[in-house]
């Protein structure tokens, strides 16, 4: 579903390169985490998918089912399924977090060339989708993220990932920020997600999360590319012996 | 909110010019010759069978205007207006004094119909058409909604006011100020002038001397109006200027809201607009006055627009009155308008919400001035300035409180949003109290609409236009709930489709 070949980014800005030739490929079905040291490129990966303009991709490509997606602006992508949860989400104030749902919802049912959801038909899909992350309904009248607790940011993060249905969800160190329940509960929510036909990129600093998402492979990343891939047993490894074993080996 | 999804399907209707108002209609004008003279004067006057005392009051404004000259502390800059070169009387020819509808140029008509904001109006304008049956009109009305009231104002006169009957019935006067100097004399005779006098700033006196018409409203003591008034103002003639002047009086313990909308079409060179309107509120009285500016801005390369120099003032005169301005500011190409309240009455309370999008070459020196000095009054400013393109766009408010205004409060928040690096926000507050037990707040805020949260939010799969409009709309959110809710919608169409082309 995914396939990163060769790939070289850098920060439009300052030209600063970040990624230095990163090949990765995930499976459909699979649940991929990405693990490594801060500035290791992981949280640059995500945006990069995502297609934030602020970084330059110099060389090589990013395949989603088969097609390039260089050349998609990130609205673009998203309706074509690729889905960011962030690790620091925004606040949109003025913004009923339903009223924004709505929009995005029907935004890539129109880019897909879907009808719009009907406004009880929404409700029925939020209602339940809130239910499972145990979400009040009265949160989602307020602004989206703005005043929100770090846990209910990531929480509206997961909401909208089960409401938009995308196909690659990249979860940007979701469990930043959770208390052991909270994890606990957005854990459940992926998991509901995981799905023979949608992939999962999942970025983690912790062995933590991975104990409530189980990967199927785990790739650790440094200095901007994949420099050792394994299954769960790695994210145990490097648990147990910290990263500067597999970095040095690969330095 | 479908407003938001209404913004972008419309955006997206509009090919290369995004002012969908910016059509002229071809109909007969009874014209005055350009220039602007005692000759002139008194022609207006006789065109409008104004009694002697209205001339006198015209005339006189007109010597005081002569020996003032333009304001130039405001932040817009605008070659220099020959006011010799403007007609000053301009009228639909076969509308010279209409009764019905059925008098009004069914081209008139058409262009009323094809404006389309605000919708309410538009469905009032045709429903008109069968006048005299009042069933019917509700009938339209159908799902309970409120009725608006309407008053066109087309160049220099007034075309059409709707509703009269049902108004008079309620005891309210709704009419065109012309007629209202010929049926209510004493009335405009005992108000006209008494918040706006004629010395007061140099527009304001070129209007006094040269207003065509505007609107008249007075509602008596213990009514409440049963519907929404409204006046539709459009300047259509070449090189005219548009003069009009509004005087709306509450009685005691009355209440009103009225909606104002403006549009113009396009044209190459610029046109001067210079209203006056007085509001007077007696004791627990409210007036509610909500405004959506939309005349033609100008094109990209800011060549034509309106030159939009208003005065605005509201006197909360009796005890517990309250005075509330609502404005949404999306055209025109300068604006210079300070809608504010004389807090007279003790206990009485002054609003004003703005909203003040700018984009291409636009300037607005917008704001307010809010002056305490009855005993416990209070002040509420909330002001949102949207600056894109090219343009600028400056807040400019006043509060101040008078040695026996004790316990007197305010409260201003002025937010601007900059979208784009070439746009400019500017927020000028004057705050003077002369009472020691005043508690005045003041909080002001600039912000860009950050890379961070336009990508976050394309990154849920609505484009970037809409993203924009999202967010902005996000931003305005406290103002737009002040509005009538006909109004709220239209108004976020409005900025949705001025803020189109913004980002790069």
């Amino acid at each position: 579903m995914l396939e990163i070949k060769n790939l070289h980014a850098r920060v439009a800005e300052t030209g600063t390169e970040i990624i230095r030739g990163l090949d990765l490929t995930v499976k459909a079905g699979e649940v991929a985490a990405i693990m490594g040291p801060n500035g290791s490129g992981k949280s640059t990966l995500s945006y990069i998918l995502a297609g934030r303009p602020d970084y330059e991709v110099t060389e090589g490509d990013i395949l989603y089912d088969g097609q390039s997606i260089l050349e998609m602006d990130p609205a673009e992508r998203a309706a074509a399924g690729v889905f960011l949860a962030f690790q620091y989400p925004m606040e949109i104030p003025g913004v009923a977090t339903m009223e924004f749902l709505k929009v995005a919802i029907n935004s890539q049912r129109r880019a897909r060339g879907d009808a719009e959801l009907k406004i009880p038909d929404l409700l029925k899909k939020v209602k339940e989708a809130a239910g499972t992350l145990e979400m009040d309904m009265a949160m989602l009248k307020r602004p989206l993220n703005v005043g929100f607790s770090g846990g209910e940011k990531k929480r509206a993060e997961i909401l909208q990932m089960m409401l938009l249905e995308p196909k690659l969800c990249v979860l940007d160190e979701t469990d930043s920020g959770l208390d052991i329940d909270a994890l606990k509960i957005v854990a459940d929510g992926v998991n509901a997600l995981r799905s023979p036909e949608r992939a999962m990129v999942v970025i983690t600093h912790y062995q933590r999360l991975l104990d409530y998402i189980v990967p199927d492979t785990v790739h650790v990343l440094s200095r901007g590319r994949v420099v050792k891939s394994g299954d769960k047993g790695l994210a145990l490894e490097l648990e147990k012996n910290g990263y500067a074993g597999i970095v040095g080996e690969a330095a | 909110m479908p407003a938001v999804q209404e913004t972008i399907e419309q955006v997206r209707n509009i090919d290369v010019d995004q002012y969908k108002y910016g059509f002229e209609t071809l109909i007969e004008t009874d014209k005055a010759p350009k220039g602007l003279n005692e000759d002139i004067i008194r022609l207006i006057s006789a065109k409008k069978d104004e009694p002697e005392w209205m001339l006198e009051w015209r005339l006189e404004a007109f010597r005081r205007w002569k020996t003032m000259s333009e304001p130039t502390w405001a932040r817009v800059s605008y070659p220099e207006i020959d006011f010799q070169d403007i007609h000053y009387y301009a009228a639909p020819k076969s509308t010279a004094g209409p009764t019905s509808l059925d008098e009004v140029d069914p081209e008139l008509l058409r262009t009323y119909e094809k404006l389309g904001i605000p919708l309410k109006e538009q469905e009032i304008l045709a429903g008109v058409r069968k006048q005299g049956e009042p069933s019917e009109l509700d009938a339209i009305d159908g799902n309970g909604g409120r009725k608006v009231a309407v008053d066109a104002v087309f160049d220099s006169v007034s075309v059409v006011t709707t509703f009269k009957k049902e108004l008079a019935a309620a005891g309210v006067i709704f009419c065109s100020i012309s007629e209202a100097i010929r049926e209510h004399p004493d009335l405009v005779r005992k108000y006209l002038g008494t918040v706006v006098p004629t010395s007061d700033n140099y527009y304001a006196t070129l209007n006094t001397a040269v207003f065509t018409d505007g609107s008249f409203v007075y509602v008596p003591k213990g009514v409440r109006c049963p519907m929404e008034l409204s006046t539709y103002f459009r300047i259509n003639e070449k090189n005219t200027g548009q003069f009009e002047r509004t005087l709306i009086i509450a009685e005691e313990g009355a209440y009103v809201s009225y909606l104002e909308g403006c549009t113009a079409p396009q044209r190459d060179e610029n046109q001067l607009h210079a209203a006056v309107v007085e509001l007077i509120a007696l004791d627990d009285a409210e007036i509610k006055y909500s405004t959506v500016q939309n005349w033609y801005p100008g094109d990209k390369d800011g060549k034509g627009g309106i030159y939009n120099f208003v005065t605005k003032r509201g006197d909360c005169r009796g005890r517990n009155s309250k005075i509330s301005w609502t404005q949404v500011e999306t055209g025109s190409a300068i604006t210079w308008k300070y809608p504010s309240c004389i807090l007279r009455g003790d206990n009485s309370q002054g609003e004003f919400y703005s909203i003040a999008v700018s984009n291409g070459h636009q300037q607005i020196d917008s704001g307010t001035k809010m002056l305490h000095l009855g005993k416990n009054t209070v002040s509420r400013i909330i002001s949102k300035g949207i600056s894109a393109g090219k343009s600028n766009n400056t807040y400019r408010g006043q509060v101040s409180v008078h040695r026996k205004a004790t316990n007197a409060r305010n409260f201003t928040n002025c937010d601007s949003l900059l979208i784009g690096n070439d746009c400019g926000a500017h927020t000028v507050p004057y705050i003077e109290a002369k009472n020691a037990t005043a508690k005045l707040e003041h909080e002001a805020t600039t912000s860009k609409i950050s890379e961070d949260q336009l990508f976050y939010v394309m990154q849920r799969g609505i484009p970037e236009e809409e993203a924009i409009a999202l967010i902005v709309n996000g931003f305005v959110k406290e103002v737009i709930q002040e509005l009538p809710m006909e109004f709220a919608v239209e108004a976020q169409k409005l900025i949705g489709i001025s803020l189109e082309g913004s980002v790069g």
